[in-house]
């Protein structure tokens, strides 16, 4: 079944009105739900977010949904977890505490480092447009970076990025004070985006879409 | 890294881009959603919103302009004028904002600045200033559209909104808007060194070799672009390509 039909999970946090025009204009019909039967009936699952992992896990939790979120990704179905939606794949994260995470593709959210490798200070939260750079051994092709070259730039903010505990899952890395912080990464068709694509411009529209025939 | 930000400034009366000089003598330059379509286009890196008559007439019609905006762009968009509180803040970060810009309200009750931080993040609060020179090395931040004065320092106001929690200043010269002399590049300097947060220069581009100076000279993170855009005399791409060509690290369209 592919008629772009996707459901954004609204769990109470963030600014969700963006992520669903974006997909609109990509030619998605997009449901906000935060009901657990939407969730399970859904072809594809956009998993937003914006603000403290925390608060998002317990957003999650307090509606029901780490499980039903859990047993969509283990079903093969596309899910994309973009900026703290991103985070809250991993396994546990280390804002304020340690917290854990939907543990989808294995991994650790640490803070953005808050000095250059030259040793001067940067500045955090990280904000603005940075360009992207293939990981290490990523592949783009088959990802929903197909079509994006390689240095086109991408709309971050944030303060905490996803280290993943194999390499293999990373898919594109930004660079910030000569740090590599991980932009995208992939394990099957679960794929988390530390940038905003539906800020990103033309560039982030086009990954959605890639997102939407995927 | 991040790379240097150019930003279209869309200032709003009611249902209408406007523009002025020295934030005054308005003048109506059409249908903003009809330019915000084509600054996005054009490949600007962010919108910004003003209301610049909100904080003395109340409720504006801002809230459907980025509504309607939101349809259309897909940048982030920074939105101020006649936010009195966090719901006002609420309310346009649900039409489709990403940030908002506030002076009026933060000068009279500084503690609003903590209380969208805590609420919706750091990077969402930036803080406007609107700023006169008053003597050198001196600036004092003026409210309610360039109208009336604060008694307060730009620079110290700068250090304490940061310590308070704003993520961000936008910076206008009210000595340059609309004058198309140039920026204020003393101020921006002094405020971008101030603060460990970035700065977005606002006010007097008129000519490619303004947008240099103020990001070499003046250290602006970001620099905005209003009437040079709304007349036609500049388009974001030409000015990206200048940047570009003089070594600025620019966003790649």
């Amino acid at each position: 079944m592919n008629d772009r039909q996707v459901a954004v999970v609204d769990y109470g946090i963030g600014n969700v009105f963006s992520v669903c025009r974006a997909l609109e204009r990509c030619g998605a019909k997009v449901i906000l739900t935060g009901d657990v039967s939407q969730i399970e009936a859904a072809s594809r699952l956009v998993l937003p977010g914006v603000g403290a992992f925390a608060d998002g896990m317990l957003g999650l939790r307090e509606r029901g949904l780490v499980e039903p979120i859990r047993r969509f990704a283990r079903s093969g179905r596309p899910l994309l977890g973009i900026c703290l939606g991103m985070q809250m794949l991993a396994t546990v994260s280390e804002e304020f505490g340690r917290h854990e995470g939907l543990n989808l593709i294995p991994g650790r959210v640490v803070a953005v480092p808050d000095r250059a490798l030259e040793g001067h200070l940067q500045k955090i939260p990280h904000v603005g447009w940075s360009a992207l750079v293939a990981a290490p051994g990523a592949i783009w092709s088959e990802s929903l970076l197909r079509d994006t070259p390689e240095g086109t730039a991408v709309y971050l903010v944030h303060s905490f990025s996803v280290v993943p505990d194999d390499h293999r899952h990373g898919l594109a890395d930004c660079l910030y004070g000569g740090h590599r912080i991980a932009a995208a990464m992939r394990s099957g068709r679960i794929v988390g985006c530390q940038f905003h694509p539906e800020k990103s411009g033309e560039a982030g529209l086009r990954m959605l879409a890639q997102f939407l025939d995927a | 890294m991040t790379s240097v930000r150019l930003i279209a400034r869309l200032d709003i009366k009611g249902p209408n881009l406007i523009k002025g000089v020295h934030l005054e003598g308005l003048r109506v330059m059409g249908d903003p959603q009809e330019h915000a379509r084509r600054y996005y286009e054009q490949g600007a890196d962010e919108l910004i919103y003003m209301d610049i008559v909100a904080s003395l007439y109340g409720r504006s019609k801002l809230t459907e302009i980025v509504r309607r905006a939101a349809h259309d762009v897909f940048v982030p968009m920074t939105v101020g004028g006649g936010i009195r509180n966090v719901d006002d803040v609420r309310d346009l970060l649900r039409a489709g904002a990403d940030k908002v810009a506030i002076n009026t309200a933060v000068v009279r009750r500084p503690e609003l600045i903590t209380e969208v931080a805590r609420r919706f993040g750091s990077q969402c609060m930036v803080l406007s200033i609107e700023a006169k020179r008053q003597a050198p090395g001196r600036w004092e931040v003026y409210t309610d559209c360039g109208r009336e004065r604060s008694g307060v320092d730009a620079l110290e106001w700068a250090r304490r909104g940061v310590d308070l929690g704003a993520g961000e200043i936008l910076v206008t010269s009210i000595d340059r808007e609309g004058t198309r002399s140039g920026f204020d590049i003393e101020l921006t300097r002094a405020v971008a060194t101030a603060v460990r947060v970035p700065v977005i220069a606002s006010g007097g581009y008129g000519e490619p070799k303004h947008l240099l100076e103020v990001i070499q000279d003046g250290a602006a993170d970001a620099v905005a672009f209003a009437d040079a855009l709304h007349y036609g005399r500049a388009a974001i791409g030409e000015l990206r390509e200048h940047a570009q060509r003089a070594g600025i690290n620019v966003r790649m369209t």
